[in-house]
This record gives C-alpha cells, structure tokens and sequence, in this order.
C-alpha cells in the first residue's frame, strides 16, 4: 500500500542565516496492508516529519513516496495538489498532534464530517459519529460543544474518532495515545487492531512501549543522522 | 447551471497590474476548480487587493487574461466581455464580499431591501417569494429577523459583513471573492462567519477566494494559498504544506511571526 523510495527532507532555515537542516536521507521502506509499521528512534530523528511526508503536508525534496490510491500507485511527492486532496479525502487517514478546528462546530458534526464530505446521508454519519464518541468515552454532554475548549486527551480523541470513522486504506498515527489514559489507551489499542484486520496499512509513531508492542507489526529504526539503521 | 467538474472554473493567465510604473501586481497565474477555496496572503500593500479587483474586472489587468467556465460558451475571456455582459455576471454567477462592508451595501436602503435587489435585479417579481427567500437569507446568517426593515446604519460591523454576505449569496453565485472578510471583527464573530463561509462553501458547491493576512483563518478554510510579497507570488500550494513548511524567505517569517497558525 506505500512504498518509500529513496527519500529525502532538508529544511532550509532563512531566518536563522541559512542554515540547512538534512532530516532524512534516503529513506527506504514498505508498508502491506494489513501491516503496522511503527516508526522508532530519537527525539529529533525525523519520526513526524516522516509521517508528515507521507500525507504530504511536508514537501520532499528527493525520493518517491508511492501510495495505493483507488487501485493505482500515485507518487505524493509529484502529485497534482488536487490529486493530494482527493487522496487525503479518500485514502489516507491522519492523526496529527493537534486538532484544528474552527470554533463553534460542535464534536460530533467534527467526526461526522469525513463521511459527510463523501455524501453519506447526515443521520447514518452521526450514529457512526456517536458510535466513535461512545466507544472513545467522550461524555454525552460534550457532543454539542466545540471541542476548541476540551482537555488534551479529549481533543486527541476527537482526533482518533474522526480518522478511525472512516475505513481508510492507509492512517498515519503521529503520537495518537500521548494524551491519553490507560482504559483510552486501551480502546485506540482495540481500533488499530481492527483497522489491521480490516486491511489497512499503519505508519504510527507509538512512545507508549505497551501500546506498540501490541499494534506494530514491524519496526523501523530511525537515527539521529538522517539515516536508517 | 449544469455541474462542471472536468476542469477549472477560473483561470488566470499571467496577470499584472501596474499603476504608472508602480507594480500592483506581477504575472499572477492560478485554476480554481468548482468547490474549491484559495486562500492570498500577504503583508499589506503585497497586492493582494489589486489582484481581486483585477479578477472581477473592476481593474482592467495590464497584461494577462482571465478566463471564466460559462457553460455551454466553455472558458471565455472576461476581459472582453462587453461591460453588460460584465455586469450581467457580476450580479448573477460571480460575489464581491468587500473588506467594508459600506462598499458593498446599499446604506440607504434597508437591509431586507439589500437582499432582495440582488433577486430583483435576476427578475425575481413574486414579492411574496422575493420577501420567504430574504427571510432564509437572513436567518441563514444569523440577523435577526426583526431587524429586516431597519436601515443597515443602524447595524454592528459584524452584523454588516454578514449582511453583505447574504446580499452576495442570495443569487446563489458559482464564485466569490471575498477581501480580508474578517477583519475588524471581534474573534466570536469571526467564529461564526468561518463557519457560515465552510458550509455554505461545502452546501453551495461554490469556489471562493479569500483575501486576508490571518493565517488562521486560511488554515481554517482554504484548501491552497497563494503568498504575496511586492505584487508577485512568493510560494504556493496546498494550505497545510505552505504553512507547516515554507521554502521562501518571506512565508517563514510570515508563518514564524504567528503564534501556532
Ligand atoms: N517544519 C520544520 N521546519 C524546520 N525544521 C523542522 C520542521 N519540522 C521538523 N523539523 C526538524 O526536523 C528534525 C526532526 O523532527 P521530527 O519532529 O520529525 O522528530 P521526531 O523524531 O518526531 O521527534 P519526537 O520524538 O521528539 O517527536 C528536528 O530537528 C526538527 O527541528
Ligand atoms: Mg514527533
């Protein structure tokens, strides 16, 4: 379902006199599906700019990033800005660090939304939408709310719930239990174990050992350097 | 208005704009596609507001054409439209949400009148439907509908942006260009005009630029962003990728002079 070849990322810093930051040099893997690959190393090894790369929200600057996309393999590192867009709507799915939402939109119209954009009809999006709500442990009473103003561990699961509503083939999981307890741990645990089952291939950075050790299906050691080891 | 979706609703060709000899804006080039939102950023004075008008054909561009889907016509060149056709356009596929909302209202005629003109103007006669379709207008951005006979002075900035929106939206337009929409405006109000603008964009369909220096609300709304510095594009690209990672100079001290956009 993805297959790197050969990548690489630098960041050229301007502001600070022009510095060149070389992240990750030639970068080679593949992800099945039905595969977990769990992303390790240091702090600074280029983890999340990996994954970044992968949903193209970082640009490469050589290398290919190839991903199964309606049954055909398309390069994120060459593809149309819109073919970008059609991929992230309807085969990856990502769970950044962060929820960025626009204030005001309640909970469940956020989760919802991912299916909604591909025209399923508003009452079956919001029982999955509640389904997800409830089986993260999101109390009731915070559904109609914007979740602008909730806890760490409550936008992260927002986050999940809105990735995990839909069967992507692919999902990036930057982090995706960081915030959270250990029964929450527990549900993302059970979701990723079905999304496998199911078939989808997993690039995640997991810190929680437990945690990866029950998803990962393989490991890839990133090191300080840029490289692989 | 037949679906159109196998190409792009506008496209610019290399249009500059100069004043005299000063530059307003240099070989600015972009497809926008049906259902989609560009966001244009830049510092003031970047060119951002000379690139709008020069779309809307209220500035005639220097040089560089500017083409619009029309159905069945296909791509035709705006700039040699004849200026009725202009504004037959202007009044009926195409918006214009100025950054005053003075500019792109009529002060002296209430504000149920302000929305109602544009229908008139289409031929709308029926006043009973003419005043339902008002109503829909208003209650969809949030004026309380009481307020429908009273003058737009008597109105808060907020409320006058959100007026002038229901004034644009009321003909149900296929594009909108929209000048720094939020500006001036608390941060709930423009809460609330985000959200007005990300439904209607997902319900209408329709294709909207956005002209703003808050990164905020591009992250928020538009799927590409265009930066502009001096009147040229700087960098562009899909929204999240300009912003997480900027290659020129002025995007990163653009996106570092924010915290977390
Ligand atoms: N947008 C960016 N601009 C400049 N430098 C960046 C950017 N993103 C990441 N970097 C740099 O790239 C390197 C790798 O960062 P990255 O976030 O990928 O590490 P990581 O392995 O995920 O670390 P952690 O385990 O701490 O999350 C760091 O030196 C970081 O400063
Ligand atoms: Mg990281």
């Amino acid at each position: 379902m993805i297959v790197i070849d050969s990548l690489r990322k630098s960041f050229f810093l301007h502001l600070q006199g022009g510095v060149t930051l070389s992240v990750l040099k030639k970068i080679s893997l593949e992800v099945k599906a039905g595969e977990c690959l769990a992303l390790c190393g240091p702090s600074g090894s280029g983890k999340s700019t990996l994954v970044r790369l992968l949903y193209a929200n970082y640009k490469a600057r050589d290398g290919k990033i190839l991903v199964r996309h309606q049954g055909q393999w398309v390069d994120m590192v060459k593809a149309e800005l819109r073919k970008v867009l059609e991929i992230r709507k309807l085969t990856i799915g990502y769970v950044s660090q962060f929820l960025r939402v626009i204030p005001r939109i309640p909970a469940l119209d956020v989760v919802m939304e991912p299916l909604q954009r591909e025209g399923i009809a508003a009452h079956n999006a919001r029982r999955h939408a509640e389904d997800m709500l409830t089986r993260l442990n999101i109390p009731q009473r915070l559904w109609g709310i914007s979740p602008t103003t909730f806890s760490g561990g409550e936008q992260q699961r927002i986050n999940i719930a809105r990735s995990f509503i839909k069967p992507y083939p692919i999902l990036l999981l930057d982090e995706p239990t960081a915030a959270l307890d250990a029964t929450n741990r527990r549900v993302v645990v059970e979701l990723i174990q079905d999304a496998k089952e199911r078939g989808a291939a997993i690039v995640g950075v997991f810190h929680d050992e437990e945690v990866r050790d029950a998803v990962s299906t393989c490991i890839f050691e990133m090191t300080f350097d840029g490289g692989q080891a | 208005m037949s679906v159109h979706d196998e190409g792009p609703l506008l496209k610019v060709m290399g249009v500059t704009k100069y004043f005299g000899s000063r530059v307003g804006c240099r070989d600015v080039s972009f497809d926008l596609w049906p259902g989609e939102v560009l966001g244009i950023v830049g510092e003031s004075g970047s060119g951002k507001t000379t690139l709008l008008s020069s779309l809307s054909g209220y500035l005639e561009p220097s040089t560089g054409t500017v083409k619009y889907w029309m159905g069945q016509e296909g791509l035709v060149d705006v700039g040699r439209l004849s200026d009725p056709q202009r504004r037959y356009l202007m009044r009926t596929e195409w918006g214009m949400v100025r950054q005053n909302p003075r500019e792109g209202l009529r002060m002296r005629v209430s504000a149920g009148a302000n929305v109602g003109e544009r229908l008139m103007a289409l031929g709308a006669r029926h006043y009973g439907k003419i005043r339902s379709e008002v109503f829909k207008w208003l209650d969809r951005v949030e004026i309380d509908l009481g307020r429908v006979d009273d003058s737009p002075e008597t109105f808060s900035g907020g409320m006058l942006q959100r007026l002038q929106i229901a004034r644009n939206l009321v003909t149900k337009p296929r594009l909108v260009l929209m000048d720094e929409p939020t500006g001036g405006l608390d941060v709930s109000v423009q809460a609330r005009l985000l959200d007005l603008m990300r439904s209607l964009v997902s319900e209408l369909g329709l294709s909207l630029i956005i002209v703003t220096h808050d990164l905020a609300v591009v992250r928020l709304l538009a799927h590409r962003l265009l930066v502009m510095r001096n009147g040229e594009v700087v960098e562009s690209g899909l929204t999240d990728q300009v912003l997480d990672d900027p290659h020129h100079a002025y995007t990163q001290l653009l996106v570092s002079s924010v915290i977390q956009p």
